[in-house]
């Protein structure tokens, strides 16, 4: 296979370049698009939605979009490796319903055991695909259906939280900005400096781009996948841990649920192809945005929830399809 | 790929050691939940005694042809190397139009879901083979749309459309036939019509072609792109059909049913051995995989101290083990 | 040679079933086909060969309807035909069979061999029972001696080929193309396939026969047909031909002409060292590589030669770890090198400047920048945060260096021109300093100008004591780029040849596999009895 290489691999790179004009187009869509997007729906709401400029109403769509965007920020991660974590909303009911069971013996303990909870997932997660070779699909899949079944194990019924702390973290606010978005807010800088600045943002991009390059250019390729899903699943955890917070109760068979089909649609709405190598992190903020914005739109205009469903499956299908007019037709199967 | 390396023919030492590991690896991913399957059968006939009787035997077969409906199509889906996340939603959307429906006559609730859902999955067929869209996506979107559908039919969710008293659209799901319940025979009918398409039709041929080896069925000239569209045509109808049989058999349409039920049948046909790169796989695999899950259920709801969460736990666990091993099978075979 | 075989004068000389005329295809600008005419005769078997870039693979995808040509066209049967797609062909009765099996694996052997075209009962079903029958009478007919009904996967890949010629005569196929059937099978194997292939010709099928084993050529075809860079060379029957002409030919190198100075950017031959910088021993891949040694020298220009499938990048990649090996050690500089392992090879500054830039070089859509720096991360790193200062000044000296033409460092290296791309990918390695450089390829797909500066660095980084082992499939490159050259043949180092007869004519006939006045090593012509005894011996590298 080595030594066969046939006349269409040098002269691959020309259709591209003949399409080039049409190619920058649709990427400047593809990259912009959902700012624009935002942007649009945002003059659209202070327009014609009453009340829409006041603080409360700001105030609530960025409460509810915290944990959304949390979630996806970790799940930008992986899917820039060319994954996908299936198990995120599983966690979030998992690291929740741990709470009130140590929320006893203090808020931090409890918070730290519901973190480590998703640290340990993400590490079965990345350790099945990264050294026994599991589609992250599968891995991933079996890991939500355990880990539900965990967090039920552990929480069974809706239980409410009393703990002054623990209600101060949901509730509470500094300087006028709830801590639910603060966190997430600071998050979002974190990932966005991880990816641009350090050795392992760069070569987690590198590795979705390109594994067998990156793994012949003597990269830690193991080593970065595991990180990442355990990245994910410490996001997630503290994604669960700021919902539980809010409502001051776990509810195992509720919480997180349909978590990581709303995250993959915020990281792809944001730009970030599925076929990995490149992660957007300031896409993905406006994507949970977007969709975060989209829903509350329909509902200011009473229009069902039902029609933000379908909005969102029309939009999910638009945005892939313009990344995919990008001229890389890699077919990705399954995943 | 990894397949066509083994030689079973040769005879030297590491080889036949090899080609003996391969066979074993292949005995795991065929057979591996069948005998799984079998050892809980036994385990559970020695450790309950109303295990083996009539009427907890039919409540596994009855409960278990729901989602086996959908197992069915997905077997077929991820044969050709895609996948189908719209299942569980188009499901549950199958379920109400059918309560809907047959208030207005038998034949209503059959032929208005149907529609409906081989609608859903031609629309998603199309953008796949044609548009050449990522199947994980499209489905994805799938999902959120059919969601987003049945909520608007049923005033989001508040609505529960009941199957009138003397119907008789509620025989097909409540009555039986010399003691075995219908949903079992067609079931039972469904997965041998299923055998007989995939083993005996061109388009099974094809099906199995596409995920063996897509670039060589299209060489052979088989068509892939209507293969490609008729198999999600056909899942989304067995989900559909699913629904209907639910809505019969509960005589209402449930709006909160087949949430995550997607990642059930998925679960189900990769424990009956149907490899989720596409190509290997049988039909009879996923039904066992199917029953395992339910027996499972059903075990752990029979102890009673044990929560009935453990299924959850125990199937993920399962899943993620038959997986890992076959993994661990097949690279050994490949060094 | 071999061709004792059958061969009647007869055959090629019917009027042609298959036929090319002036077929031209381009890519891009680049011309892989120029106007070539290729003659296929029923019943004869037609060897088609020539190097990579010949436009072997190019002409077998216009015959099979893979590609439309350019200019010219395709006759079959005398008409003049435009396939839209390989089912088109296959309608009229071209078959192809491939190198990987393009077969379903999981399906049976008989449901292969009928597959889209099954035969039928009464109720629109698939016969299972009669088209298991019809498969069992053609092995019969073909005396392969094979259950129908076993799973295609589970066969040899041998036998997996004769079910894809089963398959081809079951269409009733007047044509058979096969592209490198044997390159990944036992010798027994592909006795039987040459049986099954010779009874297909006997039939009055014209089969097209593409190969890198020269031997294989004399032993089963009648005529062949050379291409080179794209054009048409020669076509005459094998029995007249020795393999030195064929292979001059195929390089484009007269026998009698003397390497022609000057035509590369290398200059006179390096200082090396002493002590060796690397020493490879005993290298052992299964059925890939049968006990490699090689020596490298700081300062030294290693050339490795061999013609396709000798085991070339084979060899650079088992010494990097990128493939598994069974067997034999690297040392460098006298410490072991772990084996099995990039990251160890990397440690003990081995570089790997691999052949196919695009899946195992680029991260396309990084930036030239992060491209250059992504080998050395770790080290242009505090605590894990990336200094942007140190990648700046890395970036900026070999960009200059190197003079790779880019907008901007920060332009994505997808959009950069081939020889660009290499030289990112030289300035990727050079960063790591590596002691011994492996470059596999290093001018192949670029453009002349690209080319030459390529060369001249190579030359460079050897006098700066670099040690460098060098592939290359043109000749010039490496008589002139190397102080020695290591000549591998079917996966084992068969000659070598230093500066005291390292030249044009000395290597063609090394390649050719006969060598002028060295008789202690046999004829080629056995090589494949070599490869056999070789994979045998246990590997002798472990022992020293």
């Amino acid at each position: 296979m080595t030594d066969t290489v046939s006349p269409t691999t040098t002269g691959a790179p020309a259709p591209e370049a003949t399409g080039r004009s049409r190619r920058v187009d649709s990427d400047w869509v593809r990259r912009n698009g959902v700012f624009v997007a935002l942007a649009l729906l945002l003059l659209f709401n202070l327009v014609f939605t009453d009340n829409f400029a006041t603080e409360g109403t700001l105030r609530l769509q960025l409460v509810q979009v915290a944990p959304v965007l949390i979630v996806a920020l970790g799940m930008a991660l992986v899917i820039g490796t060319e994954g996908i974590d299936l198990s995120v909303g599983a966690v979030m009911a998992l690291a929740a319903a741990l709470i009130p069971l140590y929320i006893g013996y203090g808020t931090g303990l409890a918070i730290g055991i519901s973190l480590l909870a998703g640290v340990v997932v993400g590490l079965i997660a990345g350790v099945l695909v990264a050294h026994v070779g599991v589609q992250p699909i599968v891995a991933t899949l079996g890991l939500m259906v355990a880990g539900r079944g965990v967090a039920n194990l552990f929480g069974g019924q809706i239980k409410s939280i009393r703990d002054e702390g623990f209600r101060e973290l949901g509730t509470g606010s500094i300087l006028g900005i709830p801590y639910v978005v603060a966190i997430a807010a600071v998050i979002a800088v974190i990932v966005g400096l991880v990816v641009r600045r350090t050795t392992y943002g760069r070569q987690l991009v590198a590795i979705g781009g390109n594994k067998l390059a990156a793994e012949l250019a003597g990269l830690p390729v193991k080593r970065v996948l595991v990180t990442t899903y355990v990245v994910s699943g410490l996001l997630a955890a503290m994604a669960g841990i700021l919902l539980a917070a809010r409502s001051q109760a776990s509810d195992p068979t509720k919480l997180g649920l349909l978590m990581e089909l709303s995250a993959i649609t915020a990281v792809v709405i944001g730009g970030t192809p599925l076929s990995g190598g490149q992660v957007r992190i300031l896409g993905t903020v406006a994507g949970a945005l977007l969709m975060q914005l989209i829903t509350a739109t329909l509902i200011f205009h009473n229009i069902q929830d039902s029609w933000a469903q379908i909005v969102q499956a029309v939009i999910v299908i638009a945005a892939v399809y313009v990344q995919l007019g990008r001229g890389t037709t890699r077919k990705s199967r399954t995943t | 790929m990894s397949t066509t390396e083994v030689d079973p023919a040769t005879t030297n030492s590491p080889e036949a050691a090899m080609a003996s590991r391969a066979r074993f690896a292949a005995l795991v991913q065929r057979q591996g939940a069948f005998a799984i399957f079998v050892l809980v059968m036994v385990v559970a006939s020695f450790s309950f005694d109303s295990f083996l009787s009539r009427g907890n035997l039919t409540g596994i077969a009855v409960q278990a042809s729901f989602l086996a409906m959908l197992a069915l199509g997905m077997t077929f889906v991820i044969m050709t190397g895609g996948i189908d996340l719209s299942v569980g939603s188009v499901f549950a959307l199958g379920g109400v139009l059918a309560a809907w429906g047959s208030q207005h006559g038998t034949l209503v609730a059959f032929a208005l879901p149907l529609g409906v859902c081989g609608f859903i999955g031609l629309v998603q067929g199309l953008v796949i083979a044609r548009g050449g869209l990522p199947p994980f996506i499209v489905t994805l979107a799938g999902l959120l749309f059919a969601r987003g559908l049945l909520l608007l039919l049923t005033d989001e969710g508040a609505k529960t459309y009941k199957v009138p008293a003397g119907s008789a659209f509620r025989k097909l799901a409540q009555n039986d036939l010399l003691g075995i319940p219908y949903p079992v025979l067609l079931v039972v009918l469904f997965f041998a019509i299923g055998a007989l398409v995939l083993h005996r039709t061109s388009y099974g041929a094809s099906v199995l072609a596409i995920g063996g080896q897509e670039d060589a069925a299209e060489l052979m000239g088989l068509p892939v792109a209507r293969t490609k569209v008729l198999t999600y045509v056909a899942s989304a109808l067995l989900a559909g059909f699913g629904g209907i049989m639910i809505a019969s058999y509960t005589s209402s349409g449930v709006t909160i049913l087949g949430v995550g039920l997607e990642l059930e049948a998925i679960a189900a046909v990769v424990l009956g051995g149907t490899l989720l790169t596409g190509g290997a796989g049988t039909i009879l695999g996923s039904l066992i995989g199917v029953l395992l899950l339910q027996v499972i259920k059903n075990v752990i709801n029979q102890v009673g101290s044990l929560d009935s969460d453990w299924q959850a736990v125990v199937s993920g666990t399962i899943l993620l083990g038959v997986v890992t091993l076959q993994r661990w099978l097949t690279r050994a075979e490949r060094t | 040679m071999t061709a004792t075989t059958t061969t009647t004068p007869a055959r090629g000389t019917g009027d042609p079933v298959l036929e090319t005329v002036g077929v031209t295809k381009t890519f891009g600008g680049v011309h892989a086909l120029r106007g070539v005419d290729f003659q296929l005769a029923p019943g004869e078997i037609h060897a088609l060969v020539g190097e990579n870039g010949a436009g072997k693979s190019t002409l077998i995808k216009v015959l099979t309807g893979v590609y439309t040509p350019d200019a010219g066209e395709v006759r079959y049967a005398g008409e003049t035909r435009h396939f839209r797609g390989p089912s088109d062909a296959q309608d009229v009765g071209i078959s192809t069979i491939y190198q990987e099996v393009n077969l379903v694996p999981l399906l049976s052997v008989a449901r292969n061999i009928f597959l889209g075209r099954e035969p039928r009962n009464r109720f629109g079903l698939i016969d299972v029972r009669s088209m298991n029958q019809q498969a069992r009478e053609l092995m019969r007919e073909l005396t392969i001696d094979l259950d129908v009904t076993k799973e295609l996967g589970r066969l040899g890949l041998g036998a997996q080929q004769m079910v894809a010629l089963a398959r081809a005569m079951s269409v009733e196929s007047r044509v058979v193309i096969m592209d490198e059937p044997t390159s990944s099978l036992e010798a027994k194997e592909v006795t039987t396939l040459f049986t099954v292939a010779r009874r297909l010709r006997d039939r009055g099928v014209g089969l097209v026969f593409v190969s890198h084993r020269l031997d294989e050529l004399w032993e089963l075809c009648d005529r062949v047909t050379i291409l080179r860079d794209g054009r048409w060379v020669h076509t005459g029957s094998l029995a007249e031909m020795s393999r030195l002409e064929l292979v001059s030919s195929m390089l484009g190198r007269d026998v009698e002409e003397v390497a022609s100075e000057g035509a590369t950017e290398f200059g006179e031959s390096h200082r090396r060292g002493e002590e060796p910088a690397m020493v490879v021993s005993g290298i052992e891949v299964r059925n890939r590589l049968h006990g490699i040694d090689l020596t490298v020298r700081p300062g030294e220009v290693v050339g490795l030669a061999g013609l396709l499938g000798s085991g070339r990048s084979e060899t650079v990649k088992a010494i990097y770890g990128a493939m598994h090996t069974d067997g034999g050690e690297v040392t460098v500089s006298g410490k072991k090198v772990r084996p099995n392992s990039v990251r160890g090879a990397l440690r003990a500054g081995i570089a790997l400047l691999s052949e196919d830039r695009k899946a195992e070089g680029i991260i396309p859509d990084l930036s030239v920048r992060d491209n250059i720096a992504l080998a050395v991360l770790p080290r242009m790193s505090r605590g894990g945060v990336v200094s942007e200062s140190k990648i700046d000044a890395l970036v900026e000296t070999f960009m200059r260096r190197l003079q790779i033409k880019a907008s901007s460092p920060q332009q994505k290296v997808r959009e950069l021109s081939g020889g660009n791309q290499q030289k990112v990918l030289i300035a990727r390695w050079l960063c790591t300093e590596p002691t011994v450089f492996l470059l596999d390829e290093p001018t192949r797909g670029i453009d002349v100008g690209a080319k030459s500066e390529v060369q001249a660095l190579i030359d460079e980084l050897a006098q700066q004591g670099l040690a460098v082992v060098l592939i290359s499939s043109e000749m010039d490159e490496l008589v002139e780029g190397a102080d020695r050259i290591v000549v591998l043949h079917d996966g084992s180092a068969r000659s070598e040849l230093d500066s005291s007869n390292l030249s044009s004519s000395e290597l063609l006939r090394a390649l050719a596999g006969d060598r002028a006045g060295d008789d202690t090593t046999d004829s080629a012509t056995d090589s494949a009895t070599d490869s056999a005894t070789d994979s045998a011996t246990p590997s002798e590298g472990e022992a020293s």
